[in-house]
């Protein structure tokens, strides 16, 4: 470098080397999913407590912090998959476009519509790749052959596995990779034109590039639904999240745009966890 | 600061170990080549002088090695938080320590150059600047190596007086200029080497405000105390 003392390269006052906005520089939509002062309960153990956040809409929401923090349980009060189990109980609200879902009145059909979940292993049913999107469809919907055909292709479409499937629509959709399977989850998930996805854990069985599939699938998905992500990889977080929510011990720790998040976290204990302090 | 938690993986918390202690040997070593610099134009020490101008290659070396570990590192662990932070911050500063050691080796080969020349005026201003530079270089360096940001502001709020000197300095030159046409040389000298060691204390200042962010997460504000007035300075020659 050259040594000419009329240098004046130094600025002296410059950007910070943080930015702190969501990761497409714009700010958090509003909120597709209010949860106030929730509170859940499996028996006697307190799962997650008084829990505040926004979901914001067609953008997406990641939820890290070490097992057993919460973050899946959140989840599954999301699209009331707890009502399932006795014992198990929610208090304070969850707001979908400002309706109660934690409400005993809701219709649970008509809410897992809106609310669709995606899970940590592909669970094809054993059936046609066709049959696999149809059979969801007819719960919801009266559909002709030709309008069922459109909708499986859409379906497929989004979830990218149209060219790969179309071919072969009637064979099993056990004899597909594991990427290909959950793919066609998330196609059969969409088929029914929810409002929010869930996807709880959805790469961790599958390869690298299955992964980076499904993260794009993800960012391509957000334009028109609501997602919130749960998920052990905190890379894929900050990959894939506009908005992370740190949990611990069943409570909410800190919840930033990703690119706050993973550069200057406010939190101690978040701090740690993403750095690798603990957990 | 409250200290942190050991990393699960000990051979990345070695790594940022070492990462730190290659900035502090770079910082050590540019804030000689300062010392050095300017005790060999106030000592007209020719042979310290052309040690210096030799001995900036080694801060260069410094600065690519440093950058070589930080890419490594970055592409190998993927560091977030507080790891990123610090890692971004040992890049630019090793920057600006490389500019601090061009800035001490241009001010000592024109030491070299004023020893043949006869002297002009005192040269306790220069004495005084490299003190104050030095400590603010050296202040620096230490918030960085201890994770104390408020040690960071302090360095970072205290350029004024390197400033004020620089433009005593500057007034002091032109003045001698203008007294006798064949101090010229010498005095032109004199102002560069001045405006160096200024230039020297307004990169430990960036270094303070990368230091704070890494160590805060926060940025400082824009407007820092400033007393650099020599921009607007007008000496009329006597009538």
């Amino acid at each position: 470098m050259s040594d000419s003392a009329m240098d004046n390269r130094t600025a002296t006052t410059r950007p910070g080397l943080g930015t702190m906005q969501a990761r497409s520089g714009a700010a958090l939509n509003e909120a597709k999913l209010a949860i106030r002062d929730l509170s859940f309960y499996y028996g006697a153990n307190k799962a997650l407590k008084n829990i505040h956040l926004d979901i914001p809409a067609r953008q997406v929401t990641g939820m890290i912090g070490p097992s057993g923090c919460g973050k899946s349980t959140l989840l599954r009060v999301l699209n009331r998959m707890y009502s399932l189990y006795p014992g198990q109980r929610a208090e304070g609200e969850v707001l979908l476009d400002g309706e109660n879902i934690i409400a005993d009145t809701i219709d649970l059909n008509e809410l897992r519509s809106k609310v669709g979940m995606v899970f940590q292993k592909p669970t094809p049913f054993p059936m046609t790749i066709y049959e696999n999107i149809a059979f969801g469809v007819r719960l919801h919907e009266q559909l002709s052959k030709s309008a069922m055909d459109e909708r499986v292709e859409w379906a497929l479409t989004r979830a990218a596995l149209w060219t790969e499937a179309k071919d072969r629509l009637n064979s099993s959709a056990m004899g597909m990779s594991g990427g290909q399977q959950q793919r066609l989850c998330i196609a059969r998930t969409i088929a029914v034109r929810p409002e929010v996805i869930l996807f709880d854990e959805p790469t961790s069985a599958l390869d690298p590039i299955s992964t980076l599939k499904i993260e794009e699938l993800i960012d391509e998905l957000k334009r028109d639904f609501t997602i919130a992500i749960v998920t052990h990889n905190m890379q894929q977080a900050a990959r894939c999240a506009d908005q992370v929510a740190f949990f611990y011990l069943g409570e909410l720790i800190e919840v930033a745009p990703a690119g706050q998040l993973f550069t200057a976290p406010k939190h101690p204990k978040t701090q740690e966890y993403i750095t690798g302090r603990f957990g | 600061m409250e200290q942190m938690a050991e990393h699960t993986v000990r051979s990345y918390a070695e790594e940022l170990r070492r990462l730190r202690e290659m900035i502090a040997r770079m910082g050590g070593l540019a804030e000689r080549q300062v010392a050095d610099a300017v005790a060999s134009l106030v000592r007209r020490d020719t042979d310290l002088a052309t040690e210096v101008v030799g001995r900036d290659a080694a801060i260069d070396a410094l600065e690519r090695e440093v950058e070589n570990f930080c890419i490594r590192i970055l592409a190998l662990r993927q560091p977030v938080g507080q790891d990123l932070r610090l890692v971004i911050a040992c890049l630019k500063i090793s920057h600006g320590l490389e500019r601090i050691g061009d800035y001490a080796r241009n001010a000592a080969k024109r030491s070299i150059v004023l020893a043949q020349q006869p002297a002009i005026g005192s040269l306790n201003g220069f004495n005084r600047m490299a003190v104050l530079v030095q400590e603010n270089l050296k202040g620096a360096i230490d918030a960085l190596v201890n994770d104390d940001a408020a040690r960071a502001d302090e360095v970072w709020a205290a350029d004024e007086p390197v400033d004020q000197v620089y433009n005593g300095i500057f007034r002091e030159m032109l003045t001698f200029m203008m007294e006798d046409p064949r101090n010229i040389t010498s005095a032109t000298h004199l102002l560069f080497i001045a405006k160096n060691l200024e230039r020297i204390g307004d990169h430990a200042t960036n270094i303070a405000e990368t230091v704070h962010y890494a160590v805060s997460g926060e940025n400082l504000p824009d407007d820092r105390p400033k007393g650099d007035g020599s921009a607007y300075a007008v000496i009329r020659p006597p009538v």
